[in-house]
């Protein structure tokens, strides 16, 4: 299971940037280093995390090696932490209405 | 529009915040109080908490027992480490479906914001390895399938 691997790896500020960028589609190295103020060498070691953790797919091209995000990677991670959200979701718009209650009746206490 | 949000911290860390129009007393207030308790912490629509227990001092037991009302549920239990009302909560629990899975640490914190309150729930899992059995177990109780079929009902 690579599901530690995908946790450390979305940890990182800059492979979490990495992602939501190769979301947008295919890109290589030299393009995916760009926008950051790393070098070449920092982003392929980026790259080389996400790839272990099964986030990310590369594919030869000549003397290129274009990524794209791998579409089973996040699957579990993202379906569990789905479920958590859609439950605390619901329980914290209950709770709205449970506070919005004890506001009410905080104030019909005061004369 | 008040959204909760969710995102991984670190190896181990889940942080989940949430703003409210409420004071922090009374968000924490409904944190601690069970007669509050049951009428929010209940995850799906169509799920009750027939019995709470929370007995807000260090130390003091927290027992939450969850129905769907036709044979199934299941309970968490865990205790308080410390309260600093009306700022901070912090304590440990497990879920038992029907074996317990791994403690969760669990560290809320109330913030003034406004006229109302920032939520903050840091849950700590000790180590990779446990948030790995945590999430294989909480798939495989189900859960996520009967989640999806009432949201879908909703």
């Amino acid at each position: 299971m690579q599901l530690d691997m995908a946790f450390a790896a979305l940890a990182d500020p800059t492979r979490r940037a990495l992602l939501a960028r190769l979301a947008l589609g295919e890109a290589t190295v030299m393009e995916l280093a760009q926008p950051f103020a790393v070098t070449q060498p920092a982003i392929s070691r980026h790259l080389k995390v996400l790839e272990g953790a099964g986030l990310i797919e590369r594919r030869v091209e000549g003397t290129k090696r274009p990524c794209r995000l791998s579409p089973a990677g996040l699957a579990p991670l993202e379906a569990w932490m789905e479920q958590l959200r859609r439950s605390m979701t619901a329980n914290y718009d209950r709770l709205d209405g449970v506070l919005a209650e004890m506001t009410q009746a905080k104030k019909d206490d005061m004369p | 529009m008040n959204r909760f949000n969710l995102r991984v911290e670190g190896e181990t860390r889940l942080v989940g915040t949430r703003r409210f129009a409420a004071r922090p007393g009374l968000v924490y207030r409904a944190h601690v109080e069970p007669a509050l308790l049951q009428r929010w912490l209940l995850g799906p629509e169509g799920w009750t908490m027939p019995v709470c227990i929370s007995e807000p001092v260090p130390g003091g037991a927290i027992r939450f027992e969850w129905s769907d009302g036709r044979g199934g549920g299941f309970h968490l239990t865990g205790h308080y480490v410390l309260l600093e009302p009306f700022s901070r909560i912090v304590h440990v629990e497990r879920m038992h479906l029907p074996d317990p899975t791994p403690d969760n640490h669990v560290e809320t914190r109330f913030e003034p914001d406004g006229h109302g309150t920032l939520l903050t729930l840091t849950m700590t899992l000790p180590d990779a390895a446990t948030r790995q059995a945590m999430i294989d177990s909480s798939m495989e109780t189900g859960m996520e399938a009967s989640y999806a079929r009432l949201q879908g009902t909703i």
